[in-house]
């Protein structure tokens, strides 16, 4: 056997496997108590909210108290509350929505160039349809400056829209900064929120947006579930009309126990909000600061301290993220990477290139992000196996990239020493 | 802490371990056994090899090389080192296996590896993994061809069926003209399907080129 095979069976061996879940930005798992709301709405209490008798107007009531559930922690009214089929639908709602209900007004939109996919399709699509898209640089953490929208600002701005915070590096975007900056602007501020649920303020009263995206199952609540907040008075085009739900704006029946088990698990994740992000700050911190000491020539991807509190990403040069993901697999460690290699497009993370890493950055990141059951254990249990396969895979690899070069000379150059 | 939901996953997750890969077993072999690794120390002892092969760029994702030992005309030694993801590793890991199972392929047959034997041989690769990850044939080809060189027999060396596009890649005019008719006709699909000027970006004029003429050829625009 040669000393890499040797390797490769001393971490593999036949260790236990485990169950360390560390992919909470792709999705969470169903709270029980989650579950439990939705039961009686998925057997028993099964009647159309529009129908007029019992079991119909018991699911209304059960609507209507989740929409008012989730006002009160967006501190908005009900009415301001669209129930929609997921993230990416309320995304997609809000950007074509507002574009194609105002484009008398002007045709012009602002985005980040960070944005998830349901973000930046929808603008994509709507160049096609005669718009056009200015999209805001970030730094080099991933953060987007107020300024550069102040200079992206024109007088046919009709919508912003930058999220929260980052799904991949976890950067958390000034996004009061820039609704202060729009308020005596005609462009409405679209924020996708669904990473910072559970980890920031959700107080659309406090952020100054005009419309925020939501999701369940990033908040252990259920897939196939988001909301759209709306503020008053802004008007949008519908993308599907049917039989006038939600205040015509989303026909379809309402999917009664996903909106309940929606409001839930918001009110859950708020609730323990304060507290579970110092726990998991502190685990955070632990799993990057090990990460960096362990492993030689590694980047950490995001800011430093303005990242969500359960996101850890870093770019190990030399390897491959999805050979590395793979690993962890085989150890029960589930983790996620940038690279192209797992990407159905097969493009390496766009977040990454764009704060000025090369392509190779990209292709050795590995996001980490912690959720509920995450233990100081796990993350040290992590910690103990990340070295052997890094050094395992470095000794496959031909590559022995220069890391000093990665930043100083500029986007896309990598040297060999 | 531990959900009690996650109970219950734990164990169907297990259960499916295995079945749940996204590669053939064969893949999964290679990848955690790779056969004539080279490891990398820093440095090579070139002197014990008599032919030297590279593909692939970093920025690609996917990079190679690959060493060969020549004796009588058969190669009795494949080497290689791989940056990729593990189709890449594993298929590099199975072409050295076949190069030098039953004494070694001569340095002809060699050069007709082709990435369907090896992906045949790993019982299938996913779709998109099949342009990107196999490069072994590319690189077995170089090491054969610089072996001629180094060893004066010039005239044996194997020349470029179709015009090399992108040398950081090895795609050639042929798979550009390939992945148009499979559909690719924007510089985007053609570069999801190969890869191709991504790491090398002064060649991308050159296949929107060809892009344009295999599409105006058989699309008409």
């Amino acid at each position: 056997m040669t000393n890499v095979q040797e390797k490769i069976q001393e971490l593999l061996g036949d260790k236990p496997k485990n169950f360390i879940y560390m992919d909470n930005a792709a999705t969470t798992s169903l709270d029980p108590v989650v579950k439990e709301a939705m039961e009686p709405f998925l057997t028993s209490c099964f009647g159309n909210p529009g129908a007029f008798y019992e079991i119909g107007r018991s699911a209304k009531i059960a609507v209507d108290e989740a929409r008012k559930n989730v006002a009160s922690i967006l501190n908005c009214t009900p009415r301001e509350i669209i129930f929609t089929g997921s993230g990416t639908e309320s995304d997609n709602m809000a950007i074509f929505g507002i574009a194609r209900k105002h484009a008398e007004k002007g045709r012009h939109i602002i985005t980040s160039c960070i944005e998830h996919h349901a973000v930046e399709m929808p603008c994509k699509q709507l160049v096609k349809e005669g718009f056009e898209v200015t999209y805001l640089p970030v730094d080099k953490y991933g953060a987007v400056s107020v300024d550069d929208v102040k200079a992206a600002l024109r007088d046919d701005t009709i919508l912003v829209s930058v999220m929260y915070a980052n799904n991949e590096i976890g950067t958390i975007q000034p996004i009061k900064e820039i609704a202060e900056l729009l308020k005596d602007h005609q462009a409405f501020f679209h924020t996708d929120a669904c990473q910072a649920a559970g980890a920031l303020s959700l107080d659309v009263q406090e952020l100054g947006v005009d419309a925020m995206t939501l999701n369940g199952s990033k908040i252990y609540g259920q897939k196939g579930v988001g909301i759209l907040y709306l503020k008053r008075g802004v008007r949008i085009q519908p993308l599907i009309f049917g039989g006038g739900q939600e205040r015509g704006l989303r026909g379809g029946t309402e999917n009664v126990a996903y909106i309940v088990g929606f409001a839930k698990a918001l009110e859950i994740a708020d609730g323990m909000r304060e507290e579970e992000s110092a726990r998991l700050i502190e685990l955070r911190d632990r799993l990057i600061n090990g990460l960096m000491k362990s492993i030689t020539k590694t980047i950490l991807n995001g800011h430093p301290s303005k990242r969500l509190p359960n996101s850890a990403n870093v770019s190990i040069l030399d390897i491959e993220g999805e050979a590395f993901t793979l690993f962890l697999n085989e150890l029960g460690i589930y983790a996620s990477t940038g690279s192209a290699c797992t990407s159905e497009s097969l493009d390496p993370s766009h977040v990454i290139i764009a704060t000025g890493l090369p392509y190779e950055c990209a292709h050795g990141s590995m996001r980490f992000t912690l959720g509920r059951s995450t233990t100081e254990e796990d993350v040290d249990y992590v910690l103990s196996v990340v070295p052997a396969i890094v050094d395992i895979l470095r000794k496959m690899s031909p590559l022995n990239l220069d890391e000093s070069m990665v930043r100083e000379e500029g986007k896309g150059e990598l040297h060999y020493i | 802490m531990s959900l009690p939901i996650m109970g219950n996953s734990q164990s169907d997750v297990s259960n499916q371990s295995g079945k749940s890969w996204m590669y053939s077993d064969k893949v999964k072999e290679h990848f955690f056994h790779p056969k004539n690794l080279l490891e990398n120390t820093g440095e090579v002892d070139e002197s014990q090899f008599d032919g030297y092969g590279q593909v692939g760029s970093p920025a690609c994702g996917d990079m190679m090389k690959l060493w060969i030992k020549v004796k009588g005309d058969r190669v009795v030694d494949c080497k290689w080192q791989t940056f990729g993801c593990a189709s890449a590793i594993a298929s590099t890991s199975m072409m050295s296996e076949m190069v030098i199972e039953n004494k070694g392929m001569t340095t002809e047959e060699a050069l007709q590896m082709t990435p369907k034997m090896i992906m045949d041989r790993l019982g299938g690769l996913p779709g998109r993994k099949v342009h990107c990850s196999v490069l072994g044939d590319k690189a077995l080809t170089k090491a054969v061809n610089d072996f001629y060189r180094k060893s004066g027999q010039i005239d044996r060396m194997k020349v470029e069926k179709s015009r090399v596009i992108d040398p950081d890649t090895n795609v050639t005019e042929e798979d550009i003209h390939e992945a148009v008719l499979e559909g690719a006709l924007t510089l985007e699909k053609v570069q999801e399907q190969l890869k191709v000027g991504i790491g090398n970006k002064e060649v991308i004029p050159v296949i929107e080129e060809l892009i344009e003429k295999y599409v105006t050829k058989y699309y008409g625009e």
